[in-house]
């Protein structure tokens, strides 16, 4: 067996450039199908169609109707975070530290995978069976109970309806983000805490959330963020009718519905801002609250 | 009282979750008036529609996999390898496509890749295939690098590379030979995340106008009743079955190693 020598020392070898040479896919992967295009879209909201700079795009969005889209799109991603937040939280603060029976657990979890997957035109689908005017609970509520959704307000295709679809993939998320954070919790601060006095009320207030505030905000950015973009689900849901900023971009590019192509670019460099902020607020404070959950 | 509050908000929880799922299979089930038949799946399984995009969704996914795992695997390799400094980095990188929106990502693709363009791949089917593929790479990065990165941390990337370069290796087989077969777990893992996101992927395959099973639902959806409901039975059941992949390749996996240092 002959075994090959390398006449170069590994240490020089290690200094040469050449090492930058085994990320290169990667970086030209990312470069050509993730930053330009993006970077396309935000240089063409401060461009003019003669390729001039211009205030006029974004100033563009300043219609009702835009406005509207926004501030509904982000009434129904804060609703569906801090409601998928709380229940999340609920849920997995009752399978870590609740006593419920350690077999829960596994199961849970893995449910929550598939759940927070199960997103986009499918999951609508089950809304509309569900919920929809003649849904399982809808006509289950008509009939048996003399209850009638519809008459009460209470539409699939709105705010409320919309929210509590997202809710179907945004419980399960915060239960896969948030449940390491609280196995993160050392059994040891309780005993402190109690052996100090402190009532299971206080060492909430005083110990265990100040600890997990951090992750807490930050899951709660990254909700945002996920149901800020969802496309699919809404479309699916809602075919066109209502107007938020998602189905309003989509149906820009289908079809220039506003028109302007650069009126779409703002629009769409609108929507990385409000996630981007949701984000670098989620990966500032996750940074933060690593330090504590060694 | 304190043993009643986490039963309740499991029990609240689990009809939240199990009321819809219950809904869309009692509904999917209803096409034949008055009985409970299969009508409605043998409907869409019949339809050549849903054959033709099923099955294109599913290459797209085996491609995008492939793909996925070529541009992956050698990087986060050699980053654990050569440049720990850049993991940071890296990682930032592969988390952006959580950020940006896909409909935002695919906007610039159809804008920048058109056919006036330098790189004019919206120009032929194949084309616009090939950059769904990489759109479909981009999405599933944050899944896919993680879940690499995470098996790379329970091996001894180092040793293993030295012990092979001694009997004389070169990189392709040390990847292919060495590392690969090492992280194979954490890769499939990896690969059914890809596949469940690409099966039903809709937003990117619509824009980009490709034949493909998300599109073919919503258009279902629009037209249809009790066939949807069926659909997204069938979605369901296959989200499931990648999951559960993963829980049993995942039985398999090494071990972290007994001393961390």
């Amino acid at each position: 067996m002959t075994t090959q020598t390398h006449p170069v020392p590994r240490s020089i070898a290690s200094r040469l450039p050449l090492n930058w040479l085994g990320v290169a896919p990667f970086v030209i992967f990312i470069t050509l199908f993730l930053f330009l295009p993006t970077m396309h879209i935000v240089v063409g909201a401060f461009r003019n169609p003669a390729g001039e700079f211009t205030l006029a795009n974004i100033q563009g969005l300043n219609t009702p109707s835009i406005i509207s889209a926004y501030w509904i799109s982000i009434k129904i991603s804060l609703a569906s975070a801090l409601l998928g937040c709380l229940i999340g939280f609920g849920v997995a603060a009752a399978v870590t530290l609740g006593g419920l029976p350690r077999w829960i657990r596994s199961p849970l979890l893995t449910f929550s995978g598939v759940a927070s997957n199960f997103a986009g035109v499918p999951l609508a689908f089950a809304f509309l069976a569900t919920l929809g005017p003649i849904g399982l609970v809808t006509v289950f509520l008509r009939t048996e109970i003399g209850i009638d959704l519809r008459a009460l307000g209470f539409n699939l295709l709105s705010f409320w309806g919309l929210t509590i679809t997202y809710l179907f993939f945004q419980i399960p998320l915060m239960i896969l983000i948030i449940t390491p954070a609280l196995d993160g919790l050392k059994r040891e601060w309780r005993e402190a805490a109690s052996i100090l006095g402190a009532s299971g009320f206080q060492y909430w207030r005083m110990v265990a959330l100040p600890i997990l505030f951090p992750s807490l905000l930050g899951t709660l950015a990254l909700l945002f963020a996920n149901s800020f973009g969802a496309v699919a689900t809404a479309i699916a849901l809602t075919g066109s009718s209502l107007n938020i900023v998602p189905i309003l971009l989509f149906a820009q590019i289908r079809g220039d519905v506003l028109g302007d192509p650069h009126l779409g670019y703002a629009l769409a460099f609108g929507m990385i801002v409000v996630t981007g902020i949701a984000n670098t607020i989620y990966i500032w404070l996750r940074a933060r609250s690593e330090r504590w959950l060694k | 009282m304190r043993r009643l509050w986490p039963w309740l908000a499991l029990a609240v929880g689990l009809i939240y979750f199990i009321l819809p799922l219950l809904g869309m299979t009692e509904f999917s089930l209803k096409m034949r008036r008055g009985v409970y038949s299969f009508d409605a799946y043998a409907k869409v399984l019949a339809d050549p529609r849903f054959q033709e995009t099923f099955t294109f969704s599913v290459v797209m996914a085996l491609a995008t996999i492939l793909f996925g795992v070529l541009l992956v695997v050698p990087t986060a390799y050699w980053v654990r390898l050569k440049l720990p400094r850049l993991r940071p980095y890296i990682e930032f990188v592969t988390l952006l496509p959580l950020v940006i929106p896909a409909i935002v990502i695919v906007f610039g693709y159809i804008r920048l890749y058109n056919t006036s363009s330098w790189l004019p791949l919206t120009g032929s089917a194949m084309g616009t295939n090939i950059l769904l593929i990489f759109g479909y790479a981009t999405l599933s990065l944050p899944y896919m690098y993680r879940a690499v990165d995470t098996g790379l941390r329970t091996i001894d990337v180092a040793t293993l590379t030295e012990a092979a370069q001694s009997l004389g290796a070169g990189w392709v087989t040390i990847l292919a030979r060495v590392i690969l077969p090492n992280v194979l777990v954490a890769v499939l893992s990896g690969a059914f995340v890809t596949f469940a996101i690409v099966l039903g992927e809709f937003t990117m395959a619509a824009l980009l106008n490709r034949p493909a099973f998300g599109p073919y639902m919503q258009l279902l959806g629009a037209n249809r009743a009790y066939e949807p409901a069926a659909l997204a039975v069938i979605a369901f059941a296959i989200t499931w079955g990648c999951m559960a992949l993963i829980q049993i390749v995942s039985r398999f996996a090494p071990k972290a190693p007994v001393n961390p240092h």
